[in-house]
């Protein structure tokens, strides 16, 4: 019994004492930072680096951009994956492999490599220091595409005869009919979708430089900057906390959908 | 954090292979059969007119579906593929207003200076460390995880959450527990009577960081992995092999690791891709210039976004590291193909 459970029980202080740490610090006065004798716990309980975070950066605003990049960019890109995946599977035009295969293509792609170019193109169009100059870039969506054309190719033809006789068209098939059914699949892109956009980084990183613009990530990436003292930890630890809590909650809640999307094409 | 781009092509070309062919076979029909008559004839040029009617009002619909976003990948995908061409032959800042055209001195440059160079071992030790270290520690939480106690839901959970996390987030968390003069891990090591590493100031000591960093938040999703693996194996193969009187590591290593052949093979395949493009949200805020950290990712936003402000040589970069990618994808794609596993 003691051998089954001692390594998963190291394993897990591993993986969950750094986030202890985190949440436990971010509460601390800066005496029980700079101590030689670190308690886990906080002797005494302080919001005094959260108020610290937030007069360095506009949190309010900087959050606030955040949830507006994170629910506009999904709910557009999950939408885009939607309808693609349904053209791909059920509108039949010639060629639509090849564009299958084109987007597949573009899964390939890290960000990183389009990068300096985008930069380009978004400058030239004004979209420098802009919520839509963040979200426009990373719209275009191979990954749900991909996972939904799976699932709409593995629903039975059955399911649309009644309607095709009824004469509908594509709109009432894909709304009242494939989207209905496939709310678990169309939930796993969502999920994924949401966590991707909120952690995003780079792209927010590179179009940005004034603050009241900034993603909540970049802005902590500029707080780590000012904040550059041993005594600075408990604060940088409840900008840590802002931006990993909330994905821990959603995570916490939703992880079948997560953890399958995340692990499509190993994990039947 | 992405999906499986490399199973994802696999799946989708012999997806498309056997979707052409039936379209053909549908196409081909009606020309199949002669028309005997005039009549049939004039019927079958009216069937074509139909069809043809049909086929457009079918694009304009499939434009109207998948248009836009055909559109956005193009723009934001392709467009920038082709740009980075044209720019990696130019020797020009970001923001400069002129560049003079080199050739291909950008990817000698890359190939054979000595800081190209340093970019590639970087990226090597990076990438062999980062893909050998979770897929080692992943392989042995499967393991402890495919035993049935309870928790099992919990711990599995818990392991995989590192893999949701942003990446900013984590670099800072880390950042304090290495921090050599109040980090966790210097009072651990003091405990044992080492002195902690200058983890911030050593350029190796850097790169170890940001491996174990790495491995940390990744070894949950290499475990998940290995895991379906693991549960794939058929339980009557482990059982005879036990009644052989085969020892647990026996087992292990005549048994149950030739099965998971192809989830080593996948993961080995996907974590270098992911090793290679996700990192950097850890290297850039716990290395922000990249001290010894440079690997080809980083470098490619250094060069053009760092203080040097190299696009070009930042795009030659970005070219090298797609073609990179494309190989690694099609050599799996061939491996896939002959079904890596020796039952």
């Amino acid at each position: 019994m003691l051998t089954g459970y001692l390594p998963i029980l190291i394993a897990l202080l591993i993986i969950v004492l750094p986030l202890v740490w985190m949440v436990s610090s971010s509460f601390k006065p800066v005496n029980e930072i700079v101590t030689l004798t670190p308690q886990l716990l906080p002797q005494e309980v302080t919001t005094a680096n959260y108020a610290t975070v937030d007069r360095r950066i506009p949190l309010m605003t900087v959050l606030q951009n955040s949830l507006i990049v994170t629910s506009v960019g999904s709910i557009i890109k999950v939408l885009l994956a939607i309808t693609t995946a349904y053209a791909l599977v059920y509108i039949r035009v010639p060629g639509a492999n090849l564009i299958f295969l084109g987007i597949l293509v573009a899964l390939m792609v890290p960000p990183e490599v389009s990068m300096l170019p985008n930069f380009m193109t978004i400058e030239a169009l004004g979209g420098r220091n802009t919520l839509w100059g963040i979200i426009l870039p990373g719209l275009g969506t191979a990954f749900g595409t991909f996972l939904l054309r799976q699932h709409f190719k593995s629903l039975p033809k059955e399911l649309f005869e009644a309607a095709e006789l009824d004469g509908a068209g594509h709109f009432r098939k894909l709304f009242q009919i494939a989207v209905p059914v496939s709310l678990p699949a169309i939930s796993t892109v969502s999920l994924v979708t949401i966590v991707n956009e909120w952690n995003s980084f780079l792209w927010p990183l590179i179009i940005t430089d004034t603050r009241d613009r900034m993603t909540l990530p970049v802005a902590l990436n500029q707080l780590r900057s000012v904040e550059d003292q041993v005594s600075s930890y408990g604060i940088l630890m409840a900008g840590a906390v802002l931006v990993i809590v909330p994905m821990l909650i959603i995570f916490a809640m939703l992880q079948r959908y997560i953890v399958s999307g995340l692990t499509q094409g190993a994990v039947k | 954090m992405r999906a499986q781009p490399v199973e994802a092509i696999t799946r989708g070309m012999s997806v498309t292979t056997t979707d052409s062919r039936s379209a053909q076979t549908a196409q081909d029909r009606p020309e199949a059969s002669p028309p005997p008559e005039q009549d049939a004839g004039q019927l079958q040029a009216a069937r074509k007119r139909a069809h043809r009617r049909r086929s457009s009002k079918n694009w304009s619909l499939f434009l109207l579906f998948a248009g836009p976003n055909i559109l956005l990948i193009l723009a934001f995908i392709y467009y920038p593929l082709a740009m980075n061409l044209y720019f990696s032959s130019l020797d020009w800042r970001l923001g400069a207003p002129r560049a003079e055209p080199v050739g291909f001195a950008n990817y000698q440059r890359f190939f054979t200076s000595p800081s190209g160079l340093e970019v590639w071992r970087v990226t090597g030790i990076f990438t062999a460390g980062a893909v050998l270290g979770s897929m080692i520690l992943g392989l042995l939480i499967a393991l402890v995880l495919n035993k049935k106690i309870p928790g099992r839901t919990f711990a599995r959970t818990a392991i995989f959450s590192p893999y949701v996390l942003s990446g900013v987030g984590v670099a800072l968390v880390w950042m304090f527990i290495f921090d050599p003069q109040r980090g966790a891990l210097m009072f651990i090591l003091d405990r044992f009577g080492i002195d902690s590493p200058q983890w911030f100031l050593d350029p190796d000591a850097n790169l170890l960081m940001v491996i174990v960093v790495y491995v940390w938040k990744n070894l949950g999703y290499c475990a998940v992995v290995f895991l379906a693996g693991l549960q794939s194996i058929p339980r009557d193969l482990i059982e005879s092999a036990t009644i052989d009187r085969a020892g647990p590591i026996r087992r292990f290593f005549s048994v149950v690791l030739p099965l998971l052949t192809p989830t080593v093979f996948f993961l080995l395949v996907t974590n270098i891709i992911f090793s290679m493009t996700n990192a950097f949200d850890i290297l850039r805020v716990m290395t922000p210039t990249g001290n010894g950290t440079n690997t080809i990712i980083f470098e490619i936003y250094l060069q053009s976004f760092g203080q040097f402000n190299r696009a070009g040589y930042s795009a030659a970069i970005a070219v090298v590291l797609f073609f990179t990618l494309f190989i690694i994808t099609a050599v799996q794609l061939r491996f896939v193909e002959r079904k890596v596993h020796y039952q």
